[in-house]
């Protein structure tokens, strides 16, 4: 559903990323892993619009792989959106949000810390509610078909609260909670943006094995219930590996694999890139545990 | 067995040195501002009288005080029973605020019962009006720096839009008060997008700087074009706001002769009143009404986290825009009411000093809560009128004692000392704009007081 294609990202001298080009397949749960300072984060910027891209086209399309002719046909013409298909790179960030339906957490979680867990959800859902409340008059004099929106809001939201088991602190404020709940809020608040792809920077960041085990029975509700699709960026590989159909791998920018979980456990420029040892020398420690 | 807190027990020399330091910082400020006086002699020359005695109390004053805090017990740590206390003093503050508003609401009958006609003109006008006017701007101040958080300085330019379209308009096409009312505040919301648009990308303390620099150009652009706004001079005679067609005026067409009453300037004062204090009322409906709508949480969310807003496809650019709109309509409709109620504005009545106050207001008050708003209002301007009352002092400090001079030292003194009391204002707690369960306060510590 989102094919990037030869981006590149310049900060002044330093090229963060460096010519990358991976599918991310509807359904999927696709892990885009690499050491500090790959460029993960980067690339997340550029797809959910907080940066603009050097060079290189974000194609995404809810309905699954665009056909690439369409792709090209669009890139041509001076449009960001044609039957679906969505050029990202030529989006502002809140319309990439409201249009392509992307939605993103942050490596440093963004929570409104003085705003209740509830609150945070509600805000979530301001498209929905804005288009209720009709420039604010219909909700101004209370009318009731805004009422009825701002329910079913915080039905919702009660909901995801139910879910992410933090129904009993709705109305305490987002930066009280533990910080294993403000990663789970952060995921839910996410969510009630009513995403076709969710973007989750390091989501297992500072979480123990408990809570850990918890995120990965939530993403995987999340694409199984909802049908949304998955991109993360995971340093915690017991995650990665465990609910990933799909792993990109980064190193200084550029892409130097990809692949089933399977195949990237096996590569050796996987293991040299993490390990930081030449090629050479992986290879012969391959040689030898395969002899 | 308990061990004794040692850290919270501090050695008499401590407490001794620690109120001598105070004490020298204490006379050493004092002798700029109370020892040196300068009077004029008989050929009007300034000539400096020193009045070390002076000087030597602040500093006796200032080592007695600090001594005397360190005497004091220090502070008990939270509990349980804190708790409790605060549930205790946030339903005290609900009563304060109702009887506040009954007593608003009755305030010119009762100081007309109490002081007749004569003596009640200055306590309506002075104490009523001149707050409520206050009150409203720091309210429509409020929506723009306490809920969304984007911190304007240059408010004041909105409230002399309104004040300017309604005198124009009055005097040079003879419109009435309740046409020209929502025409300014329409027009000020006209003003507040276009600062808005130059501004959206600046944040923190370069917005503060631009907002200041628009204050002043429309100052000065009333200042210089006087082809239109009569420069520096102002404009004078603007019409009255009458009671709905009816003229304040003595005879036959008046307010006064309609009703079979005497005739009275107090019945205008008393009509002042009640119209501000309807116009300050509606402001805060709305804005109570706006913070529970998809915009007002937007608002706050944008204070909270600009970019987590825009991660969830919140147009930030259209929701600080509608923050600046609002908040400048509700200052223009107070600036059409001051045109009203003075007859006469030039341009001196908008200076930087007016925003500032109004933005003290709203700090004061604690940012995004109205009610602390209102009271910081009552504090700031109610005070420094009442200061003009202090003329029992002289009986303590001798017949050459001019209480007025120290009117605005004493204001000053009294912010300086409320800021290091309670940082956040007078409010610091955030009520949530909807619940799953009970209602419950958010406290301060959490709640973003916005980058911009
Ligand atoms: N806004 C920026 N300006 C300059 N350099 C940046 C910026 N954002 C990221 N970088 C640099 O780009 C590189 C990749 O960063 P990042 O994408 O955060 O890595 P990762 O998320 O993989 O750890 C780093 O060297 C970082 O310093
Ligand atoms: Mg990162």
């Amino acid at each position: 559903m989102l094919r990037v294609e030869r981006l590149s990202m310049r900060f002044g001298g330093l090229l963060a990323v460096d010519g990358l080009s991976f599918d991310v397949r509807r359904g999927d749960i696709t892990a885009l892993i690499g050491p500090n300072g790959a460029g993960k984060t980067t690339v997340f910027n550029c797809i959910t619009g907080f940066y603009k891209p050097t060079t290189g086209r974000i194609a995404m399309s809810a309905e699954g792989l665009a056909d690439p002719d369409a792709i090209d046909a669009l890139t041509r013409s001076s449009s960001r959106e044609r039957n679906g298909i969505h050029l990202l790179e030529r989006m502002p960030d809140h319309e990439i949000a409201r249009h392509a339906r992307v939605a993103r957490t942050f490596q440093n979680i963004r929570l409104f810390a003085g705003m209740s867990a509830l609150e945070n959800l509600i805000v979530a859902q301001h498209r929905p509610l804005m288009r209720a409340s009709i420039f604010s008059l219909a909700g101004l004099v209370g009318a009731p078909s805004f009422r009825a929106a701002e329910n079913a809001a915080k039905q919702k939201a009660g909901d995801w609260l139910a879910r992410i088991n933090l129904l009993d602190r709705a109305d305490d404020p987002a930066g009280a909670l533990p910080y294993g709940d403000q990663r789970r809020l952060e995921i839910a608040r996410a969510m009630c943006a009513d995403p076709v792809l969710l973007c989750l920077d390091e989501p297992a960041a500072g979480l123990n094995p408990r809570e850990s085990a918890d995120l990965t029975a939530l993403l995987r509700m999340i694409r199984d219930e909802f049908g949304v699709s998955l991109l993360l960026i995971e340093h915690d590989m017991s995650v990665v590996m465990e609910i990933s159909d799909h792993i990109v791998v980064l190193d200084y920018g550029r892409k130097i694999a990809d692949g089933t979980p399977a195949e990237i456990r096996a590569d050796p420029s996987v293991i040299a890139a993490y390990l930081g040892v030449p090629d050479e020398e992986v290879d012969a420690v391959v040689q030898e545990a395969l002899s | 067995m308990a061990e004794t807190p040692v850290a919270e027990h501090r050695p008499a020399s401590a407490a001794l040195a620690e109120a001598a330091r105070v004490g020298l910082i204490a006379g050493a400020l004092a002798f700029p501002v109370l020892a040196l006086r300068a009077e004029p002699d008989f050929s009007n020359r300034l000539v400096l009288q020193p009045r070390w005695s002076w000087m030597l109390g602040a500093a006796v004053a200032g080592f007695a005080g600090r001594l005397l805090l360190s005497l004091l017990p220090p502070r008990r740590p939270k509990t349980a029973q804190a708790a409790q206390a605060k549930r205790a003093s946030r339903r005290a503050a609900q009563a304060f605020a109702a009887f506040g508003l009954g007593l608003i609401f009755i305030w010119p009958l009762l100081v007309l019962l109490a002081l007749g006609p004569g003596g009640a003109l200055k306590w309506i006008d002075n104490y009523g009006v001149q707050i409520l006017i206050y009150v409203m701007l720091g309210w429509g101040l409020n929506i723009v720096v306490g809920l969304a958080g984007l911190l304007d300085l240059g408010y004041v330019a909105f409230y002399a839009v309104g004040a300017y379209s309604y005198a124009l308009l009055a005097t040079n096409y003879g419109a009435s008060f309740w046409i020209c009312l929502p025409v300014a505040g329409c027009l000020a919301a006209f003003w507040g997008v276009l600062l808005g648009f130059p501004v959206l990308r600046l944040r923190g303390d370069y917005l503060a700087i631009v907002t200041l620099a628009f204050g002043e150009i429309i100052r000065i652009v009333l200042i210089n074009f006087s082809a239109l706004t009569n420069g520096d001079a102002g404009i004078a005679s603007i019409p009255r706001a009458t009671f709905f067609g009816l003229p304040f005026v003595p005879g036959p067409k008046g307010f006064d002769a309609f009703f079979g009453l005497p005739f009275s300037p107090i019945h205008r004062v008393v009509f002042l009143y009640y119209l501000i204090l309807a116009l300050a009322l509606v402001t805060n409906l709305a804005t109570l009404r706006l913070r529970r709508l998809p915009i007002g949480r937007a608002w706050e969310a944008l204070r909270e986290d600009e970019i987590a807003c825009r991660s969830l496809g919140i147009d930030t650019t259209k929701t600080k825009l509608t923050a600046f709109a609002l908040g400048a309509m509700f200052g223009g409709f107070a600036g059409a009411f001051f045109a009203a109620r003075q007859g006469f504005v030039s341009p001196s009545s908008f200076n930087f000093t007016e925003s500032a106050t109004i933005l003290a207001i709203v700090v004061l008050g604690g940012r995004g809560s109205q009610i602390g708003v209102a009271a910081a209002a009552i504090a700031i301007v109610g005070g420094s009128e009442l200061l003009r009352e202090l003329d029992f002092l002289k009986h303590v400090f001798g017949e050459d004692f001019d209480p007025t001079q120290y009117r605005m030292l004493l204001v000053g003194l009294a912010m300086v000392m409320m800021m290091n009391w309670r940082p956040r204002g007078f409010v610091s707690t955030r009520e949530p704009s909807i619940f799953l369960g009970a209602r419950k306060q958010i406290g301060g510590d959490f709640v973003k007081e916005g980058r911009g």
